[in-house]
């Protein structure tokens, strides 16, 4: 052996498995170096490589692998002994590497399966995707189609146009072969086919209600799977081969009486109608999820058309109804009228017929009573006049309220004076009572307006009825009649809720009450008095005389105000109290004086002078005092004057008929004088009249002087007429106070 | 001068006291009143309102002299002022004590004062003026006429 530090390999290398050997180490070194290249080639193409500096380790691994390979390849021969260096320094390398390797896959290797398991799950869920489109897909469509479903069914309000274009659409979008419609019958017992789509006029099948199958499809709300034999869908030619599927569906019928107001009608009573659908025979088809719900929103619609279409036919109905009766009513009314104007056409002629011997009557015998007669004659004469005058006041009565009735009555409306008219009735009421000895007051309110809108003529007569009977029914005591401007919280009486007064800048209601203290009424024959010719037993026993309607006009009269009018007594003896009210304009403001003056009583009436008259004046003002003292000494009067209170109390006694005083002086109180005095007289009668003289025309003076009691408010400067008319009314009276 | 010539002077006079405002309506009220139980109402009446308004007006001078002003009195006596003039007929002089009034109910010392001048003022001017007419009636009753109405 040479020196060489050749390594002798192994095997000798003519050795036929060295040769295969020796291919084998070529190839695979061939194929290590070439998997690298195929990574990196595949690597750089692929965007996204998570793991690159694995595959740098990997390929070293691969590299050195075939490195190792390679070199061995010189192995085979006889080899130096770098040659065996670089090669033990490859394989060393190579182990290195390859560990590395081994145990940077442990780590690697379940990366990479995830992978592989996320990438399943992603198809997976596409999968899914794909799905939910195609069905959501089929649900648009489906929805397309109700929606014209729905547009053709409801654009007519024809039952039978209805219920033909459900069918006839059904079967176009499903493409069936038969659609039929079965309905309940008048009984309820049966179900009758009454459209269908291919046969044209489908003879009478009918089919008892009371079948299972139709219980199935009625006790549910969704479309049923019948079978193609069962008596409802037996309606086309038997044969061919297959029948097709066959789906039923309840169509709910709504009656009118269902419909409440608050709660949808009950499911319980309702009536059913079958739809029956049959899909083409010997197609293989089934029915689809989706197609079911079509059908059942379908079912629905036409429900709700049919009950549109059953409450037009109801509200078409009524009003023929409607019709018919307004025709009646009209002629009713036109009879009606004709029967008015026939009975008024009998009264006017009546009226005049029977006033005409009345007149003569009445008038010949007070022409009579005239004459030169016998006491006796003069009785008979008397009676005969009464009675008569009794007559006429009857048919007068009688022709006014039956005139008050119908409406024909209108009122007069004018302006006049509402004091006078007070003032009138108490006239006229006077005689009367002072025969009776009761005494009458009437008491005016300060804020009552003077002048008013109305009918003067009826206001007179309602109050002169309703004084009447006050004085005719009274048979000892006093009368007071007050009279007041209705204020909003008394408008509302507690008796009489139905009446609403309003109270406008035009209009004020005056509130007449006038009270009794006679024989009274019971409680439960108030309401009597009002109707006509009803008279209570009291009532008759108390000599009335009259002939019942009295009231009964009084409340039409008080009504065609817009007012009420009611009596109120506390019982049998305890007198009785009439109150009405009455709506009345308030008139435009004339040119009046800025002091509106007192009604003036004609000067050839009253008394121009007041002889001996006893009056007292109190005024601290000297000029003013003697002034107020020369008016009245020009009327005659006998004047004391005093200017203090305290010498107006020592003054003052029972023989003065008048004291007048000033109340506008700051720092004196009148109104204690007032009080005092009033205090000192306590007979009414014997008090003199008080009166105050002011300056100030504020309503809180005028309302001061009425709350102490004082008689009357005058307003400064007084000129001699007003001080005479002033005395006139005071004497009248005894009470006055100035509008102001 | 005669008779008629002194009646229409009086006449005019007395016109000419209305149109100038000096006296209202009152005035003949009150004329009205005179009669034959009663010949000289009307000058008794006017001199008391003489006597009255120079002792209320210089109560109101002395009392508008004050340090400390009682307007309470001023206005009680201004009230009484006007209560005259009214009942007189002084329009002018009672349409001053209204302004006094007010001012007095402002306690508006200035305006007291001003319209104390001004009611000064106005009265004696009435005064003047009542007296002129006086003696043109005294005048026409020793002439022997009678007074016209």
């Amino acid at each position: 052996m040479d020196s060489c530090n050749c390594i002798e390999p192994q095997w000798p290398p003519d050795d036929l498995l060295m040769k295969y050997q020796y291919i084998s180490d070529f190839f695979i070194a061939l194929a290590y170096f070439s998997i690298p290249l195929e990574l990196i080639y595949f690597v750089k193409k692929s965007a996204v490589f998570p793991y690159r500096w694995v595959l740098v380790q990997f390929g070293a691994f691969i590299v050195l692998c075939g490195a190792t390979h390679l070199i061995n390849l010189w192995t085979f021969t006889m080899h130096t002994r770098t040659v065996a260096m670089v090669m033990t320094t490859a394989k060393v390398f190579t182990a290195v590497v390859s560990c590395a390797t081994a145990l940077m896959l442990v780590h690697i290797i379940p990366d990479l399966l995830s992978v592989k398991t996320r990438e399943l799950f992603l198809k997976n869920k596409a999968a899914e995707l794909d799905r939910e489109m195609g069905l959501i897909r089929t649900q648009e469509e489906t929805g397309r189609h109700v929606r014209m479903l729905t547009h053709e069914i409801r654009s007519t309000l024809d039952r039978h146009t209805i219920l033909k274009t459900t069918l006839v659409e059904l079967g176009r979008t499903l493409a069936l072969e038969e659609c039929a419609l079965w309905m309940p019958t008048r009984t309820g017992l049966e179900l009758q086919l009454s459209y269908t789509l291919r046969q044209q006029n489908p003879v009478g099948y009918t089919v008892p209600i009371h079948l299972p199958v139709i219980n199935q499809v009625f006790s549910s709300s969704h479309a049923v799977k019948i079978s193609p034999n069962c008596p409802v869908a037996r309606i086309r030619p038997a044969g061919k081969y297959m029948p097709g599927e066959v789906v039923a569906v309840r169509v709910p019928l709504l009656h009118l009486s269902n419909f409440q107001i608050n709660d949808w009608p009950e499911l319980s009573t309702k009536r059913y109608a079958l739809m029956v659908l049959m899909l083409p025979s010997d197609s293989a088809r089934q029915w689809h999820v989706h197609e079911l719900e079509l059908v059942e929103v379908v079912a629905d619609q036409v429900a709700v058309a049919l009950s549109h279409a059953a409450i037009l036919e109801e509200s078409m109905r009524a009003r023929d109804l409607l019709m018919e009766q307004n025709v009646a009513l009209d002629l009713a009314r036109r009879e009606a009228e004709t029967a008015i104007r026939a009975r008024n056409d009998f009264l006017a002629v009546m009226n005049h017929e029977m006033r005409t011997p009345m007149h003569a009557i009445i008038a010949l015998s007070s022409l009579l009573q005239e004459t030169e007669l016998t006491p006796e004659q003069r009785l008979m004469v008397e009676t005969i006049l009464k009675s008569s005058n009794l007559l006429s006041t009857l048919i007068n009565d009688v022709l006014d309220l039956s005139r008050l009735e119908d409406g024909s009555l209108q009122l007069d409306l004018g302006t006049f004076n509402l004091f006078a008219v007070f003032r009138e009735v108490l006239n006229l009421i006077k005689p009367i009572a002072s025969v009776k000895k009761l005494h009458v007051s009437l008491n005016l309110a300060p804020d009552l307006p003077e002048y008013a809108i109305g009918d003067e003529k009826h206001l007179m007569q309602t109050i002169l009825n309703v004084v009447g009977n006050a004085v005719k029914f009274s048979k000892e005591g006093s009368i007071s009649i007050t009279a007041i401007v209705a204020k909003s919280e008394l408008l509302r009486d507690s008796r009489t809720p139905e009446f609403f007064p309003v109270p406008s800048d035009n209009h004020f209601y005056l509130r007449v009450q006038v009270k009794e203290s006679g024989v009274g009424i019971s409680p439960q024959d108030i309401p009597k008095l009002f109707t006509k010719f009803a008279q209570t037993q009291s009532m008759a026993t108390r000599n009335s005389g009259g002939s019942g309607l009295g009231l009964a006009i009084c409340k039409r009269f008080v009504n065609l105000m817009e007012g009420h009018i009611w009596i109120e007594s506390d019982g049998l003896g305890k007198g009785c109290t009439a109150i009405f009210m009455v709506k009345l304009g308030i008139p435009e403001r004339l040119n009046e004086p800025k002091l509106p003056l007192m009604p003036k009583v004609p000067t050839n009436h009253g008394p121009t002078a007041f002889p001996g008259l006893k009056v007292l004046v109190m005024d601290e003002n000297g000029v003013s005092r003697m002034v107020t003292k020369g008016l009245l000494v020009h009327l005659g009067c006998d004047v004391t004057m005093v200017s203090s209170s305290e010498e107006c109390l020592h003054v003052v006694s029972h023989e003065h008929k008048v004291v007048f005083m000033d109340v506008c002086v700051p720092g004196m109180d009148g109104y204690e004088v007032a009080i005092r005095i009033n205090e000192k007289f306590t007979k009414r009668h014997e008090r003199p009249i008080i009166v105050a003289l002011t300056g100030n025309t504020d309503k809180v003076t005028k309302e001061n002087c009425m709350r102490v009691g004082m008689d009357g408010v005058i307003l400064k400067p007084v000129s001699l007429d007003k001080m005479r008319s002033v005395l006139t009314d005071l004497l009248e009276h005894r009470v006055l106070f100035e509008a102001i | 001068m005669d008779l008629v010539q002194l009646q229409r002077q009086f006449v005019d006079y007395r016109t000419s006291l209305y149109h100038e405002g000096f006296l209202d309506e009152q005035f003949t009220q009150l004329q009205e009143l005179q009669d034959e139980n009663n010949p000289d109402f009307v000058v008794e009446v006017v001199s008391l309102f003489f006597e009255d308004s120079e002792r209320l007006l210089n109560e109101l001078a002395r009392a508008l002299e004050q340090q400390s002003i009682d307007y309470k009195r001023i206005d009680a006596h201004v009230h009484q002022l006007k209560g005259s003039s009214s009942s007189i007929g002084a329009q002018r002089v009672q349409k001053v004590c209204i302004a006094f009034r007010n001012y007095c109910e402002e306690q508006n010392v200035e305006g007291c004062l001003k319209c104390l001048q001004q009611v000064r003022h106005e009265y004696s001017l009435v005064k003047t003026k009542l007296e002129s007419l006086f003696q043109l009636e005294q005048q026409i009753l020793t002439a022997g006429g009678s007074i016209p109405m």
